[in-house]
């Protein structure tokens, strides 16, 4: 029980700290590495709460995709950073007033709801079932909620598509497929069938 | 305070979620760090669902996180791209200069 107290302090402490730094840093690479830091505690935190695959997907889909492709971006741009730090401090007065009334909003509704009587206490937590958390997803995810992960799948391919689309440039110096070109050659257009009469040989031109 | 419950992790959500809305309101001129407080707005919402899921003891809120996760890499992947063809075009990521459509 204390135990569990005290990883979950720590652990959140981690995240907090490091989402105010990913909000505030002055260099955005320190920024990039600030969010890897509060996603690899979050997941941390997934994995204490007994949601294993979930903490491990976190791991893997948001440091080592999408972190990633914010460093690469990041460091591809070759900016100064720093200006773009100015008007900081006029927005903080107004951005602070906003985010602690959305927090009181929030705090409100959590502490003014009543628990459910079959909410269970951490200490009756089940971590060790005879069936393990990914076993369990796996379960559903391809019965109950496999028009959802379709989607999703789908999602994904267009989300592939339109990034490759946005980012394709067109070089003149680089010889592409062309489909309709390729497709609509006739046969006239690039065979000629000549007589070669001998001794005299053939010219291509006419 | 020693009894970990829904609640804490509920109260460690709201914070995570109230940091990104700040970050959107401050880093009003870098969008990479705008889309990073939009990481940060969805990951909150991860911490919510898999927090019920474990304490209803309902799969559920775990599969929905799988799928928003899915939602938020896609969408970091099309910002990004956006972000570098914006570069590419204007050479800045200044907000205030995406006012092409303001006509």
């Amino acid at each position: 029980m204390l135990a569990h107290a005290i990883v979950f302090y720590f652990f959140s402490i981690i995240t907090i700290f490091s989402s105010i730094m990913v909000i505030s840093a002055k260099n955005t690479i320190h920024a990039v590495f600030f969010l890897i830091l509060d996603f690899v505690s979050i997941s941390c935190l997934f994995i204490m709460l007994g949601a294993e695959f979930l903490g491990m997907i976190t791991l893997i889909v948001y440091v080592g995709a999408v972190a990633v492709l914010f460093l690469f971006v990041v460091m591809m741009i070759n900016i100064n950073f720093s200006e773009l730090k100015s008007g900081f401090l006029n927005y903080l007065p107004f951005g602070s007033l906003i985010g602690l009334v959305i927090l009181l909003e929030l705090f409100i509704m959590v502490g003014a709801w009543k628990y459910k009587p079959e909410f269970l206490n951490t200490s009756d937590l089940t971590f060790s079932k005879n069936i393990s958390n990914t076993e369990s997803i796996g379960n559903v995810i391809y019965t109950d909620y496999i028009h959802y992960f379709q989607i999703s799948g789908v999602i994904l391919l267009v989300a592939m598509i339109g990034a490759i689309l946005l980012t394709f440039q067109k070089r003149d110096f680089l010889k592409r497929q062309s489909i309709t070109d390729q497709v609509s050659r006739e046969r006239s257009d690039s065979v000629i069938i000549k007589k070669v009469e001998s001794f005299k040989g053939v010219k291509i031109d006419d | 305070m020693i009894d970990i419950g829904l609640g804490h992790y509920l109260g460690l959500s709201s914070v995570i979620f109230t940091i990104g809305v700040v970050g959107i309101f401050l880093n009003r001129k870098n969008v990479i760090v705008l889309l990073m407080s939009i990481e940060l707005i969805l990951i909150a919402v991860n911490i919510n669902l898999v927090s019920f899921s474990v304490y209803l003891q309902d799969i559920a809120g775990q599969v929905f996180t799988m799928f928003v996760l899915t939602v938020a890499a896609a969408e970091a992947a099309i910002g990004l791209a956006i972000l570098v063809v914006f570069f590419r075009n204007k050479g800045s990521i200044h907000v205030d200069d995406i006012n092409s459509l303001k006509g």
